[in-house]
């Protein structure tokens, strides 16, 4: 099992979910997080004073999916995230060690 | 027959009786109602301004701050009205002492009663009178309190609120308005607050900014307004409440308080263009701060002259507010001191502007009780507003940053670091403004 972790565009996050959802994807968390990589901030402007907004909004997607499905969700979300520019996000995949279904107690596979 | 007889004569000397007491010795003023019903609104008005100014305010600063910001102008109220009743009233409208102050007698509101007092209303209550004044009192300081955001100590606040309300503002507004008063004896003219709220406010507001310095991280940290849409239904409220605060002071309605009345919203409006504009041509882009800014700054500047003044000068007025005010507030920023919310900014320099204004294009026939300007032949009028202007900056001054080192070595003035870094809303008042 392995845990992906995607970084996107925020507009994104609906195509991201609508596409994994028609490959089978049952589940995911998604976080409104802050960020920035090489794409560049913006000035905001208040009365004179000027602001340098480094940090830009994107969504974090986090999702288990089993090892057999990792490279098809992978592309998935690389082909719905993606727009070209500068700023589209970053894909990451770690190993998981337990999933858990807090209802039944299933454990491993069958709790994803 | 024989009763009528016994009656008739007693009817004809009651009749008579009558007759004679129809015409008293001495005629009571009469209480209009137009002017009582307009009074009373624009004294709700106003009030509605500070409730007003806090959101206005409040949606500037940080968001940890924003219950500490929203907090001091709400207490103002309560403080400033018990003040008021008390001896702020008789300090700055009771009978005068050597032109100076007004004297005691009216503490309580004792002799303040309904009927009409000849010598600031004729045709309205004196407790009409009295409460639409209180109104101006309440925000004067709510304004100052705007310098020092996110920064002050609660309870030195408190005694700050009721020091200067009693030492600054209640003398200035018996100079300019005060039976007796010397700078209303010496000719200076002041409609509705130009000197008396927006210069003793904006001029304290630098000494208070100077004194308790800037805030941790200023300049470096970012300290972008938390909501302006919050902001911008502060400034709706401001303008709305203006009417009040301008046509108000003809104390009558009719004729000069509709002059007052259209000259203010025309003075919103040119301040709106003129700061959104300047912002557009030198920045880049207008900016809804700019415009709400440049709208107060167009409305303040017009404050002492708006019963005096007609339309068009009320435009240049409003349009050279926005202007001059963009440029303070820009400078500000070159003189490296925090007045948080731009008090000094907008409504020292918008009040300074408008009395001098007034100096130029006050005409008597808007206001036969008022006076010629520069432009309509008389500059003696320029040269009076000048020496009051001049006064009331260094009487607001000084009077600020002594009353204010006297605080700092006995309560001190500032939240601790801590403090600072956690909020005013947790640090002085045990809650958060936003529960996400």
């Amino acid at each position: 099992m392995k845990k992906i972790t995607a970084i996107v565009k925020p507009f994104k996050l609906d195509e991201v979910k609508n596409a994994l959802t028609k490959i089978g994807v049952q589940g995911m968390t998604v976080t409104e997080v802050k960020g920035f990589g090489r794409q560049k901030g913006h000035t905001e402007v208040y009365r004179g004073a000027e602001y340098k907004i480094d940090f830009l909004p994107k969504s974090k997607i986090e999702l288990i999916v089993s090892d057999e499905l990792v490279t098809q969700v992978i592309e998935t979300i690389e082909r719905a995230a993606k727009t070209g520019k500068i700023g589209d996000g970053k894909i990451f995949i770690t190993p998981v060690e337990e999933v858990i279904r807090i209802r039944t107690g299933e454990r491993g596979k069958d709790a994803i | 027959m024989k009763r009528i007889r016994f009656f008739l004569p007693i009817l004809v000397l009651f009749m008579a009786g009558a007759a004679l007491a129809a015409e008293p010795a001495s005629p009571t003023p009469k209480v209009d109602s137009g002017d009582t019903a307009w009074l009373l609104i624009s004294s709700a008005l106003v009030m509605l301004m500070t409730p007003g100014l806090a959101l206005f305010y409040a949606g500037m600063v940080r968001s940890k701050n924003v219950l500490g910001t929203i907090m001091q102008s709400f207490m103002i109220i309560a403080l400033i009205s018990v003040q008021w009743v008390l001896f702020g009233y008789s300090l700055a409208f009771g009978p005068d002492w050597r032109g100076i102050i007004g004297d005691l007698s009216w503490f309580g509101l004792s002799g303040v009663g309904l009927a009409p007092n000849p010598d600031y209303a004729a045709t309205v209550p004196h407790q009409a009178f009295m409460i639409y004044q209180a109104m101006f009192a309440i925000i004067t300081p709510a304004l100052l309190m705007g310098a020092i955001a996110e920064r002050m100590k609660f309870k030195t606040f408190v005694v700050f609120t009721l020091l200067w309300s009693t030492l600054v503002y209640d003398p200035i507004a018996h100079w300019v308005w005060g039976t007796g008063g010397w700078i209303r004896e010496m000719g200076g003219l002041d409609f509705a607050g130009g000197i008396v709220v927006h210069i003793s406010s904006g001029i304290s507001a630098l000494a208070a900014a100077l004194l308790l310095g800037k805030r941790k991280g200023f300049g470096t940290e970012p300290m972008a307004p938390h909501s302006l849409p919050m902001t911008v239904t502060g400034a709706a409220i401001l303008w709305f409440g203006w009417f009040g605060f301008n046509a108000g002071s003809a104390i009558t309605a009719g004729m000069l308080s509709t002059s007052a009345f259209v000259v203010t919203h025309i003075a919103g409006a040119g301040g709106a263009l003129s700061w959104a504009f300047g912002e557009w041509i030198y920045k880049g882009k207008p900016t809804t701060l700019g415009a709400v800014s440049g709208a107060v700054a167009g409305l303040a500047t017009i404050t002492p002259a708006s019963g005096f003044v007609t339309p068009m000068p009320a435009l240049f007025i409003g349009l050279t507010a926005g202007f001059f005010c963009y440029l303070a507030v820009m400078g500000k920023n070159r003189f490296g001191y925090d007045d948080s919310l731009d008090v000094f900014g907008i409504h020292g320099i918008g009040g300074t502007w408008g009395a001098l204004a007034l100096g130029l294009f006050a005409t008597k026939m808007v206001n036969e009780a008022g006076n010629d300007g520069f432009f309509l032949g008389n500059p003696n009028l320029l040269g009076v507003q000048a020496l009051a202007v001049a006064v009331a900056w260094l009487y607001s001054f000084i009077v600020t940053l002594v009353l204010l080192k006297i605080l700092d070595w006995t309560m001190g003035l500032r939240v601790s670091e801590q403090e600072e870094n956690s909020g005013l809303d947790l640090s002085q008042h045990g809650e958060s403004g936003y529960s996400y």
